[in-house]
């Protein structure tokens, strides 16, 4: 069906002759950016309906005085569903650590919730099938896990702003519960504020796609950052810390990247460490905890990030 | 009435805090907004950013941004009480 509205668009109403190159790639184009869009929509939607019920409220009810392991595994999995903008992460920290969620398990929150969310999830599938998708699930899932169980075992509570500690509330208002028309339109706003967000980098990822398929020449990208280099993981990922995107604004990134050779592993390795790691995120946390959590954290992270990255490449 | 956004400065809140003053200026109601970016404040009210509190009651947290009929209609349930 779509690949019918693809080929009509490219042939009768574009009027290119068929089997140019150019042609091809408008097809590809075409098709894709209508697959893609629909996926993106659907998905973003239903998500947002199931998110709708996880405010962060509840979530941080659920995560409270759980124990260590299960508590990380719960909390990577609720940082998929729960909404929260890097720009609430302090007050989140804050009301999690008050609530009672031990450190481990709020950071297991922190570290999945910006890396597995339903954009990344949709671009990869669409860009490069469900396998890579599910891969960049479970590897988040797991750094998040491990990395939150880690700093829950080394006991760096002394290590988070004194401040924190003595703040009390209340207990803020319990999210008051929502008629399922009013989930709804929710979702309806969500998916336009997300697509708004995200549709140019979109675009820009699937030409790549399109236009530099076949293209791409072997360059030195490969030669020092190839399947064949033993420190092409740990490479990817000190270069992507710094730097600072979301899922959407990395994807075109990792496109060129797929495309020029490297491998999996590594780049999804890449792809992690920047949406997981940034330089203005560290600026945020930086007013709850102290200078040593914030290094250890990121050394944890980028230790557990190349792991990932060495052992998809090693599996795949 | 005394209305507050809730934000630690981030792009969303600034951009709720137009919104509003947008709000209040359309329907010319006789209100105080405050900007409150003070931690410990905004966590009397919730964990979301960016927040909106119309006469200490919570109204609206998190993204996305409520549109500018929602809140004026927020603000006009306040008036009615």
């Amino acid at each position: 069906m779509l690949k019918v509205i693809a080929s009509y668009a490219t042939y009768n109403i574009l009027g290119l002759a068929h089997g140019s190159r150019l042609a091809d790639a408008v097809e590809f184009f075409i098709y894709d950016t209508i697959k893609i869009f629909l996926l993106l929509a659907a998905i973003i939607f239903a998500v947002s309906v199931i998110r709708s019920y996880f405010p962060p409220e509840r979530t941080k009810k659920i995560l409270s005085h759980k124990k260590e392991f299960i508590g990380n595994v719960m909390a990577s999995l609720l940082g998929i569903v729960t909404p929260f903008c890097s720009c609430s992460a302090v007050p989140l920290f804050i009301g999690f650590v008050e609530a009672g969620v031990p450190l481990g398990v709020t950071f297991s929150f922190l570290i999945s919730s910006p890396m597995v969310n339903e954009v990344a999830v949709v671009l990869l599938w669409g860009l490069f099938g469900w396998r890579i998708a599910a891969i960049y699930i479970s590897a988040g899932l797991l750094v998040a896990m491990l990395g939150g169980f880690i700093i829950g075992k080394l006991k760096l509570e002394k290590w988070v702003q004194d401040y924190v500690y003595k703040l009390h509330f209340d207990g803020a208002a319990e999210a008051a519960k929502q008629p399922f028309k009013e989930r709804i339109l929710y979702a309806r706003r969500n998916t336009a504020d997300i697509l708004k967000r995200v549709w140019l980098f979109v675009l820009i990822a699937i030409g790549i796609g399109g236009f530099i398929h076949g293209y791409a020449p072997q360059d030195f990208l490969v030669r020092y950052a190839g399947p064949h280099n033993p420190f092409a993981v740990p490479v990817a990922v000190l270069i992507g810390v710094p730097l600072y995107s979301n899922a959407a604004g990395v994807i075109p990134i990792v496109y060129a990247l797929m495309e020029k050779g490297l491998s999996t592993g590594t780049v999804l390795a890449f792809m992690m460490s920047v949406t997981a790691l940034s330089l203005p995120e560290m600026i945020i946390l930086r007013k709850v905890l102290k200078v040593q959590l914030l290094i250890v954290f990121t050394a944890i992270m980028t230790v557990t990030i190349i792991a990932v990255g060495y052992l998809f490449n090693a599996i795949l | 009435m005394e209305i507050k956004v809730l934000g630690p400065g981030c792009p969303n809140c600034r951009k709720m805090e137009e919104i509003v003053k947008k709000a209040i200026n359309e329907m010319g109601v006789d209100a105080k907004l405050e900007k409150v970016s003070d931690i410990a404040e905004i966590m009397k009210y919730t964990m979301s950013t960016p927040g909106l509190v119309i006469n200490g009651k919570l109204k609206h947290s998190g993204k996305p941004l409520p549109p500018i009929e929602k809140i004026k209609a927020l603000i006009k349930e306040e008036i009615g009480q």
